[in-house]
């Protein structure tokens, strides 16, 4: 169907940043090969009840439109200028100072003025003058207004799927005008015209009717755990033995569906496995809420709802007290900003206490629902782990912060101080790149595919080179995060830019340090690697 | 292109007020009925804007965090960058608007033998900070037109504007900052590509409508003197509702009062509405607190979801094979 990605990293690293001489408003976009995903199928959407459901493809020319498809997309913008005041705002108030510009990954990495924050969404601003202002209505182009024509929707289709809705411009904004909400509007106004991309929908389609967007079915998932319990049990000599969907237990835990799936997530859920079996906690893992991630974000908010809805129904149906959350990016900031709104209020279930430590996490008293890193810091904090950080030492560990958990949260120290606990060399990257400027992976919001590398290597490229900047200068060799996306898509851009950089999840490095009771003497990491001869004792 | 456009608009607006009142003698329309006019599109239009605005809900609780959350009681939050009280938020609020916060993060980033750099890049601030601040105190200052006897603290803000004590009259500082800044963000919008790329005629007019406001006002104050006695009847007349038009006054006076009108009538109509809309702005007015209140959003409804039981008996078979409870047999 297509070639394969070959540009190699010096050739992807000549970045061009000089404008075209033709302005913005006449240059259609052009569709670069390896820079968009394929379209949705029309089995997906059928099965989440979406409209002009078809099999069609980005790449042709034809896309198969409804033939009233102005009228939709026009109506689809009305009606959200009246459901969002962010989207209105940010419509009207932007002075185009630019600040934004250099600070998305995609334009850092790729040059493409359109993949500035600001002319993102001038894209769509456009329509919106010409149709919904007076100004843009009488001035036209003098106004920045333009037509919405077939090019039109296609540019915006094409660069709205190259933006991961990771919120950096906002932070550099002077009125935090924030491209996330406004790509999320442009994707839902792409979803009305049948326009998602098939790596999105067959996720979304998979969680709907399986629980999580991998598609796997009850026993498969048992199946799969048996692998990394039995791994678990080579080296420790601990046999563990996780329920799923035991009614009654204290806590429900529900994490996003790719840490059961691929490494390095799997080792990651290892290390939740092992925590949670140290600590004797009376919880349950849920087949039916067996995703913490959410793929109906990066498509609409009804959809990104609906599939969220499982997470609160299980834990009110197995009559559980509160949740712990796995580590996800965009799922935290679903759980933070959007769970309880949506589909609270969660009054059946009780504020969240530790059952080790005691401590209540008023924080989470209305969600009822307790990122892990924040129950780990606690734990550590009270004493209640034995942890021997030696069993890292192999490692030099950075730290990347995940945009959703960084921008749309702000759990930054948790992971830290757990990290800080568990092994012994840990270097932050340069400081305008972490914590609440932190880059993107440049995979995320449903752009993980694998027809896309272009743009995901483009975009993983500020962040790779910041890791590479710790890698020369402290020997860095595992970039550690707590995203499910961010260790799937971090792995490839680790490999196509610093080689020798690994990814791992935080409790993946809490299970290397954990010190359980009636274990064997561990030989192996949880990746099955002999651990280095333990440094002598000062 | 918009560049010209938006020069030759303020150009025509200056010979269309030199026209109008030296040839065709409209001193009542330029001095009076276009001022009002201009103050009422410049009060209705903005109040209009900032009540459609808000008649939007805000669905969710979006704050952009910057800084450590809320969580555990030992774990220092960062109050100010990511509030999660009232009191937070009154404090990022007020730093953004009176000192444009984000936009002092501002960096550089810079591609130098493939690699990343970043840099400090606090021009833009600064001049923004400087324009803006200028701008204020000089509509402050202007205020003793307005008021049969100067208030004290216009005339201290007077002294200290003019503390330089330079030239007869005295230099306000605030003017010259204010035309220097406005000349850098005129030129940072042509000498940048990118930014003059994203540049709209739009963006260009505000600029050279505020250059020809002040460039008009200097003239006014430092070369060609205007009957000053004869303005503050004018303005006078205008707050009081009675009207005059002193002779005399002289022509530049009536560029610039034309100018400010316009302004004022575009105001609402254009880009310049960010003075309200940042107020309103939910990634900076909201406190991050949506794990310990519940946000609401009015307009929720109820969706279609795939139940549990639907997917038990998608896979009932299976789950009982696995060893998976279920609650029909």
């Amino acid at each position: 169907m297509a070639t394969k990605f070959t540009a190699k990293p010096d050739e992807l690293s000549k970045i061009d940043y000089k404008p075209p001489k033709k302005g913005w408003l006449d240059t259609p976009a052009e569709f670069k090969e390896h820079t968009f995903c394929w379209g949705a199928k029309a089995k997906n959407l059928n099965i989440v009840e979406f409209p002009n459901a078809r099999d069609w493809s980005p790449a042709e020319e034809d896309w198969k439109l409804p033939e009233n498809w102005q009228e939709i997309v026009l109506e689809g913008i009305k009606d959200r200028l009246g459901k969002y005041r962010s989207f209105k705002l940010f419509m009207d108030i932007c002075v185009r100072c630019g600040a934004c510009a250099d600070k998305c990954h995609f334009f850092i990495g790729g040059g493409d003025p359109k993949n500035m924050p600001v002319l993102r969404a001038e894209l769509l601003r456009s329509i919106y003058r010409k149709y919904f202002t007076a100004s843009g209505k009488m001035l036209g182009k003098i106004a920045g207004a333009r037509e919405l024509t077939l090019d039109v929707l296609k540019e915006i289709w094409y660069y709205y799927y190259q933006c991961t809705e990771c919120r950096r411009c906002s932070v550099f904004c002077p009125y935090g005008i924030d491209q996330a909400e406004i790509t999320m509007v442009g994707r839902e106004l792409m979803n009305l015209l049948g326009l998602n991309t098939d790596w999105i929908s067959a996720p979304v389609a998979n969680c709907y009717m399986k629980g999580n967007h991998l598609g796997l079915e009850p026993h498969t998932i048992i199946n799969s755990m048996e692998f990394f319990l039995d791994d678990i049990e080579t080296i420790t000599g601990i046999k563990i033995k996780p329920t799923f969907n035991r009614k009654g237990a204290e806590i429900l835990f529900v994490t996003p569906s790719g840490d059961l799936f691929a490494d390095p997530g799997t080792y990651t859920a290892m290390g939740y496995l092992m925590l949670f079996h140290e600590l004797g906690l009376d919880y349950t893992w849920s087949t039916y809420a067996s995703e913490g991630g959410n793929f109906g974000l990066f498509t609409s908010n009804e959809m990104a709802k609906r599939l969220n809805a499982k997470i609160y129904a299980e834990a009110k149906r197995l009559g559980v007290k509160w949740i712990i959350g796995g580590e996800c990016g965009h799922m935290w900031r679903v759980v933070n900003q959007y769970m309880d709104t949506w589909n609270g209020p969660a009054d059946f279930l009780e504020e969240p206490v530790s059952p080790i430590t005691g401590t209540i996490f008023e924080n989470a008293k209305s969600t009822k629902m307790v990122h892990i890193a924040e129950f780990t810091a606690d734990l550590i904090k009270n004493g209640k782990l034995k942890l021997d950080p030696g069993r890292n030492n192999h490692l030099k560990v950075t730290w990347h912060d995940s945009c959703n958990t960084a921008r749309g949260m702000g759990i930054l120290d948790e992971p830290r101080y757990v990290l800080r606990n568990v092994c012994n060399h840990f270097h932050e990257m340069p400081e305008d790149t972490i914590r609440e400027k932190t880059f993107c992976c440049g995979s995320g919001t449903g752009l993980n595919a694998s027809e896309n590398m272009d743009l995901r290597m483009r975009g993983g490229f500020p962040r790779a080179n910041a890791v590479k900047y710790v890698r020369n200068n402290y020997g860095v060799n595992m970039l550690a995060n707590i995203c499910a996306i961010d260790r799937a898509t971090l792995k490839a851009s680790m490999e196509y830019w610093v080689p020798d950089v690994s990814v791992c999840g935080l409790h993946e490095l809490v299970g290397n340090a954990l010190v359980m009771t009636g274990e064997k003497e561990r030989t192996q990491d949880l990746r099955l690697e002999p651990l280095p001869e333990k440094e002598a004792k000062e | 292109m918009s560049i010209l456009f938006s020069f030759f608009a303020v150009i025509a607006l200056v010979v269309a007020a030199y026209a109008g009142v030296k040839i065709a003698n409209l001193q009542f329309l330029f001095g009076v009925i276009i001022p009002y006019i201009a103050i009422a599109l410049f009060i209705l239009g903005f109040i209009y804007r900032v009540l459609k605005w808000g008649s939007s809900p805000v669905p969710f609780r979006i704050p952009t965090t910057c800084g450590q959350q809320k969580s555990l009681p030992w774990l220092k939050q960062n109050k100010i960058e990511n509030p999660s009280s009232t009191a937070g938020v009154i404090i990022r609020m007020a730093l953004e608007v009176l000192l444009f916060r984000s936009l002092f993060r501002n960096l550089k980033t810079q591609l130098r033998d493939g690699k990343l750099v970043y840099g400090e890049a606090k021009w833009l601030w600064l001049a923004g900070l400087a324009f803006h601040w200028s701008f204020l105190i000089i509509f402050v200052r202007h205020f003793r037109l307005f008021l049969q006897n100067t208030p004290s603290f216009i005339k201290t803000i007077e002294g200290l504007d003019s503390f330089l004590q330079v030239g007869v009259p005295l230099l306000y500082m605030t003017d010259v900052v204010l035309l220097g800044t406005v000349t850098y963000l005129f030129l940072r919008r042509v000498f940048i590509p990118q930014v003059k790329y994203m540049s709209l005629a739009a963006d260009y007019f505000p600029l050279f409508l505020i250059l020809g406001i002040t460039a008009s006002g200097v003239l006014m104050r430092y070369f060609y003197k205007v009957h000053i006695v004869g303005v503050k009847e004018l303005a006078m007349g205008l707050v009081s509702l009675n009207p005059v038009i002193p002779q005399g006054i002289g022509v530049i006076f009536y560029i610039h009062l034309f100018l400010i009108s316009i302004l004022l009538a575009y105001f609402p109509l254009s880009k310049l509405m960010h003075m309200g809309g940042v107020f309103l702005s939910p990634t900076r007015n909201m406190a991050n607190n949506s794990r310990m209140v519940r946000h609401i959003n009015p307009w929720n409804y109820p969706v279609h979801v795939h139940t549990y039981e639907e997917y038990e008996n998608d896979f009932r078979k299976k789950m009982k094979k696995a060893g998976i409870p279920v609650e029909k047999e």
